[in-house]
């Protein structure tokens, strides 16, 4: 007792319990461990209390900069969005947070309807028949579409857009190198005419420079090759572009953190994971579906179990065991908060934001958009200055944007013989055709005071932009 | 909500069962809204690119939605709740202030600079070096976002490795033991590998001699579970550590049941090269439905370079940044690293709840964690041995494995049993698993459960074993008092039924 606040174990307790099992110390029990291994010193400190402990953290967060705590305008993948104070409220209660995976149907109901309901809601927002109950996030979602097309085709090559998230590009192409598959990247506009030989051409839309694409003709082009294809996604973008499954798209997968995730550095995120019925028992993950108790009461459990690692084992369609349940239950709630219309307005509100932002920073000197058609809600800013730079000196007057420098890179061509040659290239060289631009996304949380901040800002930094490109 | 109620058996007590819920969309009516985002913009958007399938989410109020989600919480057992001895598991107590900590940095952006996200590259760079010294290894990749996904990477450090010494192609095998996760045969076939199983021998170790002649010039690797899925630590962990290195392959340590080495062994003072943490185990974050949780790997010296990238630079100012390049500009080369798993740091908000768990125990608090999570599982096996059989007779690390075979003969599975028991109140253990024990029963206690709650446990479980005894039709009939009763598995897989159906759209069920 003492040591470790949650242990409620006195020492009477200690003792009761060591006279049952039959031994006089703990040490009888670790018999089996080497002697020179047990309780070695770990050197982290002492413990803490909770008001320590509390207060320690305090002292670190403060050395970070919120993105609420000025005009923030970094997205793609995942984004600052408007979270209801229900969201939280409702995701986090205990008997949610603190449950397992629903192995015990009959006392896990919560989860398994919620879970269902999650596939129902995400199922009708992507026009796609079968959704999955997560995946760990949108770039291992991407990766495990490709793998699932090379089970589903017998083929060996994935064809991916440049204009695709580079995170999930990035992983896609680590995730590649264990069944060494042959992944090459190329520009959206080439992806049709690739399609020969491959197992799937994977297509974003709207892409990570926040431009609209014709995926229904990728989608024709992939099926005359015998090719799939994946579509990475955007929820909100679904509330009015066409979705994926009214577009020809076989499997569909995208990030799911902007339905009410907070946006935590990263994760934990959502992974999501749909695709046509046909190919439901190549999917990789858990699925909830409903069924009947034994009094013919309607129910849910966990199906087409045969799928996965804990019974097939190596012959499974993933390893994935851990999923991002919470998520999914959260992005339910968001979604029955809002509702369509709800959606709908989360979604122009960007849409409308991010064009009226465009038009005032294009009509500044030396400023263009650099998408090459229709965007959605993000479009790409080029100035005189370059990108990197132009982030850089934004973030010194508190203001967040993102650079493409890093989205770009050369040696798209990874063949599965030789990961580590071909791993090298993508690193090399930053910029690709003098795209060093910056990326700006607005959502609804965008205010008019976050817009006249970064269209000053931006014509202050390019009217001297010119010394610095000349130095 | 009209309210059934239900009698505990051998208690009499009546409490009430909670009634189910309609789902969301059948709540739903036209019109309905909760006014949280209102928006007149107008979107400038082709019209050929508009949205033109219906879309039918449900239309509800937000008092609507509250009750809807408390009724759902309510039909679910939790730690909240109460004790949940999920084998391998680990559902220990998850502290509140893990979670209050964490929402410090929700509002951060992965791809924000590292000028301006200091704090958590600080915190990030302190939890590697806090992992690194808990599991004795040498460095530590945040990136994986749970078990699995460790595992798959660690594969790729493994096949990365074998790369560098020009024996990629040569080493296509994995072994893992018949008593491992099924995520390790998994992981490894999804990393191209060939999957060979050895067996465990009568003790419950791994064979040694099987795993000798398994060994060979064509394995990479080498998977083990320690404390194994049997709760029983490997009698002679070192021995089999050196039989994979004279083989020339690498052993990968699978920390799922981590939670029993905690302050008592370190897997790098025992032959692993590498293990992973799942820190929704061990480290005491809430595990979510189902997730998420977070599983850094940790690694000896020799498997860092092939760690994902980035990784976090520490200055002698104090100040950290990304390996790429200073100024985040030009990404510095991959160099012998598998590549990226995640972007950045993972399931950050998860990692920030473990370090708070950590930072609470403390050293003192780890040991006495592992220490009391061993006893715990003692206790409650003795409590146990009278009425059920043990596998493998020796003491158990922080979980142990027992046969409901006896109660088979006598009429009731140890399906029926762990059914048996969500009426007597508590979840069941792990059942089924691992598969070398028939009718197997895993149960992991933690060191968060008071021996009263053990004792009650026990209690229950010995008169579900008098019941099988005396009317095994009562036990295979069980649960009678949950919201549900069995739930018909078999019709859910043959005719799917994954949606609600919206009416009138195509494609739904």
């Amino acid at each position: 007792m003492g040591n470790n606040p949650y242990s409620p174990h006195t020492e009477a307790d200690r003792a009761a319990m060591l006279e049952r099992v039959g031994v006089r110390d703990i040490d009888e029990l670790l018999g089996a461990i080497p002697n020179d291994a047990r309780h070695p010193k770990l050197g982290i400190g002492p413990g803490l209390s909770e008001l320590e402990v509390q207060a320690h953290l305090e002292r670190i967060a403060k050395l970070n900069t919120t993105a609420g705590s000025g005009p923030f305008f970094i997205g793609g993948s995942i984004q600052r969005r408007y979270i209801p104070a229900a969201v939280p409220v409702l995701a986090l209660r205990g008997e949610f947070l603190t449950a397992y995976t629903p192995y015990q149907p009959e006392v896990s109901q919560g989860t398994l309807q919620a879970t269902f309901e999650y596939q129902s809601l995400m199922a009708e927002l992507l026009a796609m028949e079968v959704v999955n109950s997560s995946m760990y996030d949108g770039s291992s979602a991407t990766a495990e579409a490709a793998f699932m097309a090379v089970r589903v085709t017998g083929r060996h090559k994935v064809i991916v857009a440049t204009e695709v998230d580079f995170t999930y590009r990035r992983t896609l192409r680590t995730y590649g190198r264990g069944p060494e598959l042959e992944i090459i990247e190329v520009p959206t506009a080439k992806l049709a005419s690739s399609a020969e030989g491959a197992a799937c051409l994977i297509v974003q839309h709207p892409d990570a420079f926040g431009s609209l694409v014709d995926v229904r003709q990728i989608a024709d082009a992939a099926h005359a090759a015998g090719a799939l294809c994946v579509q990475v996604t955007e929820p909100h973008a679904n509330a009015l572009l066409e979705p994926p499954g009214a577009l020809g798209v076989d499997i569909a997968v995208g990030e799911g953190q902007p339905l009410g995730i907070t946006m935590s550095y990263g994760g934990p995120h959502l992974g999501i994971f749909a695709c046509r019925e046909s190919l439901v028992r190549q999917m990789p993950g858990r699925i909830a579906g409903q069924t009947l108790d034994a009094n013919g009461t309607r129910g849910f459990v966990n199906t087409l179990q045969t799928r996965e690692q804990h019974i097939r084992r190596e012959k499974a369609t993933s390893n994935i065991c851990t999923n991002e349940a919470l998520a999914a239950i959260t992005a339910a709630v968001y979604l029955s908060l809002l509702g369509p219309e709800g959606l709908r307005a989360a979604a122009r509100a960007g849409v409308a934001r991010a064009h009226k932002l465009a038009n005032r920073l294009a009509a500044l000197p030396g400023c263009a958009i650099a998408n090459d058609g229709p965007f959605f809600d993000r479009f790409t800013l080029r100035t005189e200055m370059g990108g990197w730079d132009l982030r850089n000196a934004l973030i010194a007057l508190g203001i967040q944007v993102e650079a493409t420098a890093s989205h770009y890179y050369a040696g798209a061509k990874q063949t599965g013989k030789e990961p580590a040659q071909a791993n090298a290239k993508p690193y090399v060289g930053g910029r690709r055709e003098g795209r060093d631009d910056v990326i700006v996304q607005c959502t609804e949380l965008t205010t008019e005071a976050d817009a006249d901040a970064l269209v000053d800002a931006v014509a202050q930094l390019t009217r001297s932009g010119e010394t610095v490109a000349a130095r | 909500m009209s309210v059934r109620t239900q009698t505990i058996p051998d208690v009499g007590a009546k409490t009430p069962v909670p009634a189910l819920e309609p789902l969301l969309f059948e709540l739903a009516r036209p019109g309905r809204s909760g006014r949280h985002v209102v928006s007149h913009d107008a979107a400038d958007i082709p019209a050929a690119f508009q949205r033109k399938a219906p879309l039918r989410l449900p239309e509800l109020t937000e008092p609507q939605v509250v009750r809807h989600y408390t009724h759902l919480a309510q039909l679910n057992y939790s730690v909240d709740t109460g004790m949940y001895p999920l084998g391998s598991c680990t559902m220990k107590y998850n502290p509140k202030v893990n979670d209050r900590v964490a929402s410090l940095f929700a509002d951060l952006h992965p791809r924000q600079s590292y000028r301006t996200t200091q704090g958590v590259l600080a915190l990030a760079y302190e939890i590697e070096q806090m992992l690194a010294k808990i599991t004795g290894m040498d460095f530590v990749s945040l990136q994986p976002q749970a078990g699995a996904q460790s595992e798959f990477t660690a594969l790729l450090v493994f096949k990365a490795y074998h790369a560098k010494r020009g024996e990629a192609a040569t080493r296509r095998r994995i072994i893992v033991p018949d008593s491992a996760h099924g995520t390790n045969p998994a992981s490894a076939a999804m990393c191209g590998y060939q999957v060979t199983t050895v067996k465990s021998d009568a003790r419950g170790n791994v064979d040694l001699d099987a795993l000798r002649s398994a060994l060979g010039p064509d394995v990479a690797g080498f998977m083990l579970t320690n404390p194994n899925t049997l709760g029983l630590f490997e009698e002679r962990v070192r021995d089999v550590c050196d039989a994979v290195h004279a083989a020339g392959a690498l052993v990968y340590g699978d920390g799922a049941n981590m939670n029993a080495l905690l302050g008592v062994a370190r897997p790098g003072d025992l032959g692993f090269d590498c293990v992973h943490i799942n820190v929704h185990k061990t480290f005491s974050t809430p595990h979510g439905a189902g997730g998420p949780g977070a599983g850094p790997l940790c690694v000896k010296a020799h498997l860092r370079p092939f760690l994902p990238k980035p990784w976090i630079v520490r200055e002698a100012d104090g100040s950290y940044h990304y390996d790429t390049a200073r100024e985040d500009r030009e990404p510095a080369g991959l160099g012998d690293s598998i590549g990226t798993i995640k972007q950045r740091l993972g399931n950050f908000g998860v990692l920030v709840r473990a370090y708070t768990y950590m930072k609470t125990l403390g050293e003192e608090g780890m040991v006495e964690t592992g220490r009391d999570a061993i006893l715990a599982a003692n206790y409650l096996l003795a409590l146990l041995r009278p009425a059920y059989d043990l596998a493998y007779d020796r003491p158990p690390m922080h979980e142990f494995v027992i046969s409901a075979a006896k109660q088979k003969k006598q009429g009731a599975s140890a399906l029926d049993v762990s059914k048996a028991l969500l009426d007597e109140g508590f979840h069941s253990p792990t059942v089924y698993f691992p598969l070398i024990v028939p009718e197997a029963m895993m149960i992991e206690p933690t060191e968060t459960e008071p021996r009263e709650t053990l004792d009650a446990f026990a209690a229950a479980m010995l008169r579900i074993a008098e019941r099988v005894k005396t009317d095994p039709a009562a036990v295979r009939d069980a649960p009678r008092f949950t919201p549900l009763r069995r739930l018909d598995e078999v019709t859910a897989a043959r005719k799917p039924v994954l949606r609600y159906a919206v009416p009138g759209v195509a494609g739904a069920e």
